[in-house]
Formats: C-alpha cells, structure tokens, sequence
C-alpha cells in the first residue's frame, strides 16, 4: 500500500517576501492524503497576497475526474486562520464539496466570523466579483461536525481521526487520521511553549506512519519569549511617556488576546493611566470568545477563571474613531493586522506624520499589504487617489507567531515517534536545514515537496487475525521467549472465509470444516543380527534410546514394546531365521522426522551391553 | 472474567471487572444516607438539638444517652456524620489497575479508595466531571469542617449493642466500617491521579483492552463506558438520560454489539415525570412566595439547579416573583455557576449553538446579572446584610445534616408560611426533615429524577442487544412500597443477573479469540487454497512474539546452512526436535489413480487386494506393502528409507494439509 501526497499549495513563503522568515498568516494550506485508499483533504486556507485565482487552492486536479463528494472521504480544518480555512466556502459551494467537515468548537464556532469579515473586505470594500456569499458560508458551515480533542471519530467503518491540542490560537488542533494500523499525523501550526493564554501543543507516542509538520521556524530558534516581551512594553512605554500613541494592527483573535493580557498586567504593575483601547465590533465578540472557551486556553488562566477573569480587561477599552484624533498619548489595538484595509489603516495614516508615534507589527505580513512595505522600510507610501503619505512614525517589528521554533519541531517529532516526516509551511532552504536534522537526529526519512508534487510512501502493514485462544495460550505456556538457537515454531491453520480471518489450530480448522483427518502411518522393519530373546532385545532398545535420546519421552511398557514419544517399537522374531531378530518401527507423518531418525539409528546396530 | 460488587447502593455504584488480565474498577460512589442517622451540625448553635434528650434502653439504662438522642421519636446519633464505604474487604484493592468515573455523583468515595488502600494505578473521568466532582467534595469537606464537633460516636457500632438499638440503626449495614470525611488534602491528592479524557476517546489499558467514555446525556461531562478487547465488548451504563435537559444526548449506538452490558443508575423516582415535578416545583414555589412566605430548596451546587434556574428564569416574570431575591448559598455557588458557562462541548445542541453566537449558555447568568440571582459562600459575611424576606432559597446539603440548609430549616421551620422543597431524589425527605420535627412549615416533595426509568430501560435494551444484563439486585423486582408494580422492574431476556454487595459474579461469556498479526513477509509466504466455496486456508507455521501484550508472528528463521567442519558431531545434536509438527492430512487417496501414479514413477509389479475397508496396494519387488483405507494410510516397508519417502511424497499429493 501506498500513501501518495499532494500538495496543493504554492504560498510556501519564501525569502523574498520576509527576509526573517517570520510568517503566520501566509500561504494557503491544503494537503490531500491519500492513506489506504482513503482521502482527506487537510486544512483549506486562502492566501492573503493574491487576489485573484491564485487566491484560493485549485481543486481542478480532483475535480477533472469528477466530484469532490465522490473523491473526499472528509475534510479536516486544524484552526480558524484564514491561510487555513479561507478557502471552505469556496470549496464547498462553489467548487462543490458535501462530504464532512471536522474542526474544533472553537475553531466551528470563530470560522464563519473570520470568513465573514473577510468577505465583507474583499467583496464590501473591494469590490470583488465571483466571490462566496454570506449564505454560503452559513451553508458551508452546516456541513462542519465538530469534535472533541482526543475523541475518535469515525468517519466511515474504517477511517478514523483524533484531535490533539495544538496551542498556536484558541481551538487549534493537530489531527491524527487512522485506516487500520496506518496511520498520518497532521500538526496544523503549533506551538510547543505555553504562552501567556494558551497552553503546548502535546502528542501520546502514537507512532505515526508519516507526521506532516508545519515548519514556519524550521531554522530559528527563538529567544526567550520574557527578552521579547520585555522589548515590547519597553517600547510602548517610552513611547507613551514621551507623549506619543501606539498603534499595534492586530488580528481580532489570537496574537490580540496574548498581546492584551501582556499590557494589562503591565498597566496593572506599573499603574499606569494612558488609555489603551481596542477596536470595536469584531474584537469585543472575540474576548467573549476566549471566555466561553476557557478551557482551551493554559492551565494557569483556566485555574483562576472563576476569581478572575483574564479576558475581562480593566484598562482596554472599546475604541471610538473619534478617539484617533484625542491628544495625548494612547495604545490602540486595531484590525486588521497587516494595514491593507478599515480601522488599523485608517488610524495609521491619522498618526503616520508624527515622528513620537509609533506603529508595533506584532506579526507577518503578505507582499502587497501596506504593513509589508513600511515593514521593508518605504517611508513614502502611494495611497489612492496618487496620494503620497509620508511615514514618519516610528515602525518596529516583533514577531509574537505561536509556531514551534526548530526544537520545538525535534520535540514534536520526539513525542510522536512517527517512521518519517514530513515537512510544510516553511521555506525551502530552511526545511533542507531541518530535513537534515531530523533524518540525523531521529533515523527516519524525511520529505519536503513542493508545490504540486506527491510523495509517495511504501507501507507494508501486517495483517491483524483472530487467534483462537487455545492455540495462543498453548503456545504461550510453552514459554514466551523463544529460544534464540531453536526457536520454537506456532503451527496452524487459517481460515480466510469473507474477509474474516481466523487461525487455529489445524484439529480445530479440520472440525470446523467437517472434515477427516487422514492418518499416514509408516512402519519399518529394521533387521538385526541377534539371537537373543525379542524381551531382553526390547529391554536393550530401551536403555539404548533412553541414553541416546536424553530430551525424549522414551517408556518401555508392561507388553514390552518401547515408545519414544508416540512412535511405537517391537521387537519380534524372523519367522525364517532364529539369528535374526525384527525391529517394528511405526509412527505417524507427524512424527516424521523422529521415525525416520529411529530406524536409521536402530539400523547400526545396538551396542553391545557391558556384561 | 469476573465482577466484584462493591456497593449495594444502585446509584452510588462501585464494581470491579476482572477482564483479561486487568482489574477495572468502575465507579467509586458513596453511600451517603448513612448521615440520616446523624443528629444535624448546625451552623449556629441550636439550643434546640443541644437539649434533645438522650435515649436509653428499655431497660432503662442510659449508658448511651451521650452518644444517642431522641426526637420525637426517632434516634439519632449525635457525633460527626460517617458515611457508608464501598466494600473494601472483598479483593485488594491495591491492584486495581485504573478507575473508571461515569459521573461527578459517583466519585465521591474517590478520596478513601486512592488515598487508603495502597492503589497506585490511573484515574480516568471528563474534565466536567473532576470540575465538578471537586466542587462537590471541596462543598462536603467544607460542611463538615467547618463546624467542628468534639464528639465522635462509637459506643453504638458495637454490634452487641447495635441490636438493642431501634430502626433503622439496628440495621444499618457494616456499621464499623463508616468513616468519618475525608480532608482536603486527600481530595487533591485523589483528584491529581485523574487523567482527563474526551468522548469516544479510545484508551488502551496494557495493550489487553480498551476503555472509552461515551455520552451518558444524564449530567454535564456524565459518560457510560465501553470496556472491550478485539473480541469481547462489556458496556457499563450508569447514569443515564434521555431527557433533552442541558447535557449533550446519551450515545445509545455504541452500546451494541456488546456480550454484557452492567446497567446501574436508574431513576431512583420511577414513578415522578421529572417535566410534572419541575411544573409543581415553580407553582409551590411562586404560592409561597406570595403568601409572603419563604422558599428553601436543599440541593447540590451543580446539576439540576441549573434547569430549575432555567425553568424559573422563564417563569418569574410571568409568574409576578420578578421583586423575589433568589440566593444560591454555596462555599462552591460562584464557581459551579462559572464552571457551567465554560464547558460548551459537554452540552446540548441548543446550549452549543448559543456559544456560537458568543452568549453564555446556561441563562443564569442574566439572572446574575440583572441581579435576581445572588450567590454567597455562606450565611455570615455579605449575605446577613443583603437578606430580605420573602426569598428562596437554593443551599446544600440535601441530607439535611449539614451545611447552611441546617440553619434555614431551624429559622423557618417553625412558620407554616414558608416551604421546603425537595428535588434532589437521593435522600427520602421523611428521613431527613425527622430530626426538625415537629415542623410548622410546608414540605412539598418534587422529586427531579431524570435517569432512564423501566419503560427507557426495556427500549433501550430491545435497540442494544446485549447478550447478557447485570444489574443491582434491586432493579429484579418491583420496588418493596410498590410490589404490585409489576412494570417497575428491568424486564429483558435472558433475565438480568443480579448482584448485591460484597457478591462476586462470574460473567456469563468465554473468551475464544485474541488478536495476533501476521507480519508482511510471513504474509507473503503463505499459500492460501481455497477448500470450500468461498473459503481458503494457509498453514501457517511461524514464530510467536508477544510483547506488551501484542501478539506478532513472524516467519520462521532460516535453516542453519549445514556446518562444514568435519568434526563428529555427538548423536544427541541430531535427534531431530519432536516439537517441529508436521502439518494434519486430509482427503482420501483414490486406489486407481495411486496406482497410475506409482506406475508412472517407474514401479512395477504392482498388485492391488480389495479388503473388508479398503485396498491393499503390494510393491511385490520392493517387498513394501501400502494399506489404503478411507481416512488412512499404512505404508508398510523394509530397510529402503529412499524408497519409504518416496512413497510418502506421492501418496502426500493425493492429501491436503493442514
């Protein structure tokens, strides 16, 4: 069997779009698995850079030789980041997809907000024709199960798949997809430090046949999260003190609740009164969000939720417009992250001629996107209507991305023990570096296609039958090391009857079919020299084989024939010659070689007794 | 395969399957009627219960009046509540491998067996039952110590003396094993041995078994479970419901297939329709309210409190009670209202879908909010300054032992205005309102029971399956106040086995196969032949390796190239090893066809007899004699053992082996 792969993705970021290869909300995640003869689709993410074709994955590969229903056993979403789900309602009603679709509640209930607002972007403010309806992401959303982490859900009599924690955003989850003992890990993005409100991604050593791992920090390893946390308050806080106002363009969730909690407890600490305000609609929703789903974020926030609320920020305030304009200094959290659009990109171009000012990228952002050019240092920007903005204000970067970092990868790798890997969502030079490691580090091969090219991957799974318990405990009983020298061998028979298959023991699969053993007996006359009585020659027979045959069951019975185990010897005279005696050697096929052994033995000759 | 009953109470099971090889332990209630024969812990000393008269024998003899006390009529034991433990006399408890919890009622004995008795193995429960299993025990712990009490009764355990004692504490069972609470430290320390699992997670136990919880739709994070191996399937239900109340629905589907389904946790009200009790709780209710009289509730801090705040958020503004305080006394209320908003997976569709939206689940929080619901730890501090009258109140224990109820049932027991109301079906009301007697106030008893009844149960079955039922003895006949009530019974066939406490029963089903894999290249080397229609066999003769209890065969090794060192090897090292079996034969040989056979290797001379079974076929040159008979074959020769085998391989082509 084979586990072939396709990549259906191209926005593996490269060094030209982010010289530090930071990158959250990049690319477009879409992984087709095929695992014995099963398909999932993973994950269905959009890329931020483009806005035409290239926008959304191309399906044209399945849908060429038919629908996606027929082709897709399911379809898996490991978190609500639009690079990861902005394509579903795309795929779903558009291209045409009615199979299942698994996520996480948060991620199920977060998805459509995000699908939305992004719509409303593209569509609202840009204008964009042929794009998904507000209806069609509810109609998509109805065909989402949700699932529990760690619960296995069966998707069909073979296919199963299980949710791990993933850290990164609230609801993120790594997936484990399972057909009979082959099985596929899927980690999504993760995270394997906890952060100030979400917890590390974990995995039980499932030995996975293949772990697909993101690899956005394939190389980096991050420097303590305490140093870059430290820069950051630093710097809002000088800015302010010097009367300037902070604007940090964020996300409405994710980074924007980790870079909350790290404000307000800093306002808290230093009891500071500059107003910090977070931008309306969405934002305020999304707090509520991380309330109701408390128990998906660290365990330290889930301790203390009931006396206090982390999530319930005293110092963040709901932002008005007309705030932009106060005097005085002030820390906003606006949306959307990376300046292309709405409220973070009006406030900038309020605060951009102001030299006090500052502007805080806490993450990634596409080529293109108004972030992406004063973060690659323009200080002169075209806006519509050819006019020219001049930055001014003070523009830093800071990466706060929950991705694992290249140890975190190795530990992931470490838990999992999977028998190869393979990397995504890294840039190529980079996942070389890592691929390396890996193959060094953990002996397993390790894959990094591009874009559109499968991998495939040899498996050869054993085949699981029943055993019938007296032929296992029998066997067992027998002592369950075998012996390295000889080792002792299991004999049955198995029975294949409608895909079930038995093994038993071969008495049992004769009754079970009704039919006769078929006894094959042999008896060999051995002649002997010797004028002796056939009693004393049997006696003789005896105490030969008994000194011969130490491991052997050798009896001499009251009738005076001699057994060594169920083969039968007897002595009797030559009905010609009185010099003569005969040896009557009988046994069974299945003593086979033991009789043969006998007559060839008994055939030389028995020593002379010492008299 | 075997269970060890460890509890006789239905609903507060503690049972321990033996199930290859592993020893699961599956609930850990706590039988905590026990308490009724205690005297009430007050919160505020009670001149009334300090001046109960002490209860002597008929004799006269009053060597017991410290330790028992008489109210109208009834005795009560007055020292600090025991409750009734789980056997722990029966097996060892020290090798049970892990614990199985259905949900946060039936842990409540967790403490005593993890902390006591040398266990040392794994605790597996959903994250709402330890939330809220730990509420409750952190409210029991509470109770009981924050009012300390000097004395502990023991005189009257003694069995010679027990006897002499009236009902029902002459037969209250294994009196010497009641213990007293355990402390918070050990209910951490149990708690820190519970691994936390989803729905339908499937969890391997030694690689011999699998155990997964499965939405039992009875509390908030409530599961039965299915322990099964490749072959065998035993599905344990305890606690369970169909109603649509808050929690996601019971999952009946995966029940099947099993060979013994252990059913426990039935209503313990079969007769009360929870939906007509919820109905005459708010009318009772809004009538005393409005005679200017007080409500007390006596409940627990977590479950169906929630649906009656429901039921009450939808009924007061209709129902004129808006200007009503509702207060919730609890050391745990503001964290079980908190916990109930945060656990959206574990709920109903309807609850699940409101998180969506983002708005809490459960509506009290708009109650709490807008302040109709106010919740405290306890009667001292804020609460004696915002206490206004008429008001309901909803406070623990629903024993009437302990906890802040005491105190509302000595403040307003002696006003026929106010009511007590109970809902919690765990203690008959008789026996817990007895120590307060005589009481002025109205008692209305609206049991809210929603675990499977009878006619559920037998539905349930009839779609299940189960090859055999177990269930406590109690649910084998009608109950002993309703013995007419023929239908108050589980009805199924083959009839449920029944146990009682301290009973070990053998399960009704052999095992017959275990699971084994066969390794690809052994794989490749088998020669499948297909016997009948439809149905093939390979011999298969291969190594075994067993290995965390995974069983793999794998080919046999090659055959030692023979040694070419010319040393005399001893005769033993040739002796050939017997337990290198031979495949069995089968089929029989037709006499013709041998014959054309033996003909067409170069035999000659041949000679067939007809006998009373068979033939006799004569090699007459090799003076080798072969006997044919439908299920045998004799093959009679002399010294040639070149000859002897190839005979043998040509009268093996006519057979099949197995």
């Amino acid at each position: 069997m084979e586990v072939p792969l396709l990549w259906l993705c191209e926005g593996v970021p490269s060094t030209r779009i982010w010289p530090t290869g930071a990158g959250q909300d990049v690319g477009r995640s879409c992984i087709l698995v095929s695992i014995a003869g099963k398909n999932v689709m993973l994950d269905c993410g959009m890329h931020m850079g483009f806005n035409d074709d290239r926008r959304f994955p191309d399906f044209s590969y399945i849908t060429q030789n038919g629908r996606l229903t027929d082709f897709l056993d399911c379809v898996i979403i490991s978190h609500f980041h639009l690079d990861h789900c902005g394509a579903l309602p795309y795929f779903s009603e558009m291209v045409g997809y009615d199979g299942p679709i698994y996520m996480t509640h948060p991620t199920q209930a977060i998805c459509p907000i995000l699908l939305e607002d992004y719509r409303k972007i593209a569509v609202d403010k840009k204008g964009e024709a042929n794009f998904f309806t507000s209806q069609m992401i509810k109609d998509c959303m109805k065909k989402v199960v949700a699932v529990h982490l760690h619960q296995t859900v069966q998707v069909d009599d073979e296919l199963e798949i299980k949710a791990y924690y993933a850290g990164h955003v609230l609801g993120a989850a790594m997936f484990q997809i399972k057909v009979g003992s082959e099985s596929v890990v899927y980690t999504g993005d993760y995270n394997m430090t906890p952060d100030r409100h979400l917890g590390a991604a974990w995995i039980d050593k499932c030995r996975p046949n293949l772990l697909i791992t993101e690899s956005t920090y394939a190389t980096t390893i991050r420097d303590s999260k305490r140093c870059r946390e430290r820069d950051f308050l630093k710097k809002v806080h000088e800015t302010v003190e010097r009367g300037g106002k902070v604007l940090i363009p964020v996300f409405a969730l994710g980074r924007a609740q980790e870079l909350c909690i790290l404000l307000e407890t800093f306002w808290e600490r230093m009891n500071l009164k500059v107003p910090i305000y977070f931008s309306t609609g969405l934002t305020e929703k999304a707090n509520h969000y991380y309330k109701l789903f408390i128990t998906w974020t660290n365990q330290k926030i889930r301790k203390t939720f009931v006396q206090r609320n982390m999530f319930e920020f005293k110092h963040i305030k709901a932002f008005d417009r007309a705030f932009a304009d106060n005097p005085g200094p002030m820390v906003v959290f606006a949306t959307p992250g990376m300046l292309h659009a709405g409220q973070s990109l009006q406030i900038f171009r309020k605060w951009a001629g102001n030299e006090k000012n500052m502007v805080i990228m806490p993450g990634y952002c596409v080529q293109g996107t108004v972030g992406h050019k004063i973060l690659s240092g323009q200080r002169k920007l075209e806006m519509e209507g050819r006019q020219v903005l001049e930055v001014k204000m003070q523009v830093e970067y800071m990466s706060f991305s929950a991705h694992a970092d290249a140890k975190g990868i190795m530990q992931l790798v470490g838990q999992a023990e999977p028998e190869s890997v393979l990397l995504v969502h890294g840039e190529a030079k980079k996942m070389e570096f890592l691929r390396q490691k890996i193959e060094q580090e953990f002996r397993v091969s390790c894959y990094m296609p591009a874009n559109g090219e499968t991998v495939t991957l040899p498996t050869s799974p054993s085949i699981p039958v029943g055993i019938s318990l007296g032929l296992l405990k029998q066997e067992m009983a027998q002592g369950l090391l075998p012996e390295a020298k000889k080792p002792r061998l299991l004999h049955g028979t198995l029975i294949m009857k409608d895909s079930s298959f038995r093994l038993v023991s071969s008495e049992q699969a004769l009754k079970e079919l009704g039919l006769a053993e078929h006894q094959l007996r042999f008896t060999c006359r051995v002649h002997l020299q010797d004028t002796r009585k056939e009693q004393e020659m049997a006696l003789r027979v005896y105490s030969h084989l008994k000194s011969t045959l130490k491991d052997h069951c050798v009896q001499h019975l009251p009738d005076g024939s001699v057994t060594v185990e169920s083969i039968l010897i007897q002595a009797a005279a030559h009905s010609e010659d009185p010099g003569i005696k005969v040896l009557l050697v009988s046994w069974t096929y299945q003593d086979e070689e033991l009789g043969s052994f006998l007559t060839t033995l008994l055939k030389k000759g028995l020593p002379q007794t010492p008299s | 395969m075997k269970l060890y009953c460890l509890s006789g109470h239905p609903t507060l099971p503690c049972n321990i399957l033996k199930f290859k090889s592993t020893t699961i332990m599956l609930d850990c209630g706590l039988d905590m009627t026990s308490t009724l024969n205690f005297l009430p812990l007050p919160l505020v000393q009670s001149p009334r219960l300090c001046n109960l008269p002490g209860w002597s024998l008929k004799d006269g003899n009053a060597f017991l009046d410290k330790e028992l006390k008489e109210c109208s009529g009834h005795v009560f034991v007055d020292s600090v509540p025991e409750f009734c433990l789980p056997e722990t006399e029966l097996i060892d408890l020290s090798t049970v491998d892990v614990i199985l919890i259905s949900n946060y009622h039936c842990m409540m004995a967790l403490p005593y067996i993890t902390e006591h008795t040398g266990f040392t193995g794994t605790v597996y429960a959903t994250e709402p039952t330890v939330q809220i299993g730990r509420l409750l025990m952190e409210e029991l712990v509470n109770f009981i110590e924050r009012v300390p009490k000097a004395q502990s009764a023991s005189l009257w355990k003694n069995k010679d003396i027990q006897r002499l004692l009236p009902s029902p504490l002459k037969d209250a069972v294994e009196v010497s094993t009641w213990r007293r609470c355990y402390t918070m430290q050990e209910v951490n320390s149990a708690l820190s041995k519970i691994q936390l699992v989803g729905y339908s997670q499937k969890i391997e136990l030694f690689g011999a078994v699998q155990v997964t919880p499965l939405s039992s739709g009875y509390a908030l994070g409530s599961s039965n479970w299915i322990i099964q191996s490749h072959y065998e399937k035993v599905s344990y239900v305890s606690g369970s419901s169909l109603l649509t109340t808050h929690p996601q629905p019971m999952d009946q589907a995966s029940l099947k297939n099993s060979d013994v389904l252990v059913l426990t946790g039935l209503t313990q009200i079969p007769t009360a329709n929870p939906d007509g009790m919820v109905g005459e709780f708010c009318s009772n209710l809004a009538l005393t309210v409005r005679n200017g009289g007080n409500v007390l509730v006596p409940c627990y801090p977590s479950g169906v409190i929630y649906d009656l705040l429901e039921c009450l958020y939808q009924y007061i503004d209709s129902a004129g009670l808006s200007s009503v305080p509702f207060y919730f006394i609890s050391p745990v209320a503001n964290s079980s209202l908190e916990f109930s908003q945060i656990f959206a997976e574990w709920l109903c569709h309807n609850k699940q879908s409101k998180v969506y939206l983002p708005e809490p689940p459960f509506p009290h929080a708009e109650l709490i909010q807008t302040n109709k619901l106010k919740h405290y730890p306890s009667i001292h501090g804020d609460f004696s300054n915002d206490f206004r009258q008429p008001c309901v109140v909803f406070t623990g224990h629903p024993s009437l032992r302990f906890g802040d109820v005491v105190h509302f049932m000595e403040l307003w027991g002696k006003s026929s205005l106010n009511t007590v109301i109970f809902t919690e079906p765990d203690f008959s009301y008789l026996e817990a309102l007895a120590p307060y007697q005589p009481l002025a106030m109205k008692c209305i008893y609206c049991p809210i029971d929603t675990r499977l009844n009878f006619i559920q149960v037998s539905k349930l079955l009839k779609e299940v399956q189960p090859l055999h039922v177990v269930c406590p003895e109690q649910y084998t006949q009608p109950p002993p106040a309703q013995s007419h009530r023929m239908d108050l019974m589980v009805d199924c066939q083959p009839p449920p086995m029944a146990y009682r406490r301290a009973e070990v029963l053998a399960l009704p089903f052999k095992r017959r196969y275990e699971k084994i894999e066969i390794m690809p290249e052994l794989a490749d080397s088998l020669v499948p032949m297909e016997i009948k229609p439809g149905i093939s066999l390979a011999t298969v003769s291969a190594v075994l390796h067993t290995k965390d209890n995974k069983h793999v065969l794998q080919p046999p090794p090659r055959p030692a190239q023979p040694t070419s060192s010319k040393k005399r090897k001893r005769v033993s090292e040739d002796v050939p090893d017997c337990k290198v079996l031979k495949p069995l034969l089968s089929g029989s040989i037709p006499v013709e066809q041998f014959v054309q056979t033996l003909e067409k290797h170069g035999f000659s001379d041949i000679k067939v007899e007809d006998t009373a079974k068979g033939h006799i076929v004569l090699l007459q040159e090799a003076e080798t004699l072969i006997q044919i008979e439908e299920d045998s074959t004799h093959i009679i020769c002399d010294n040639d053992e070149m000859l002897r085998v190839r005979l043998r391989d040509l009268v093996l082509k006519f057979l099949q082996k197995f």
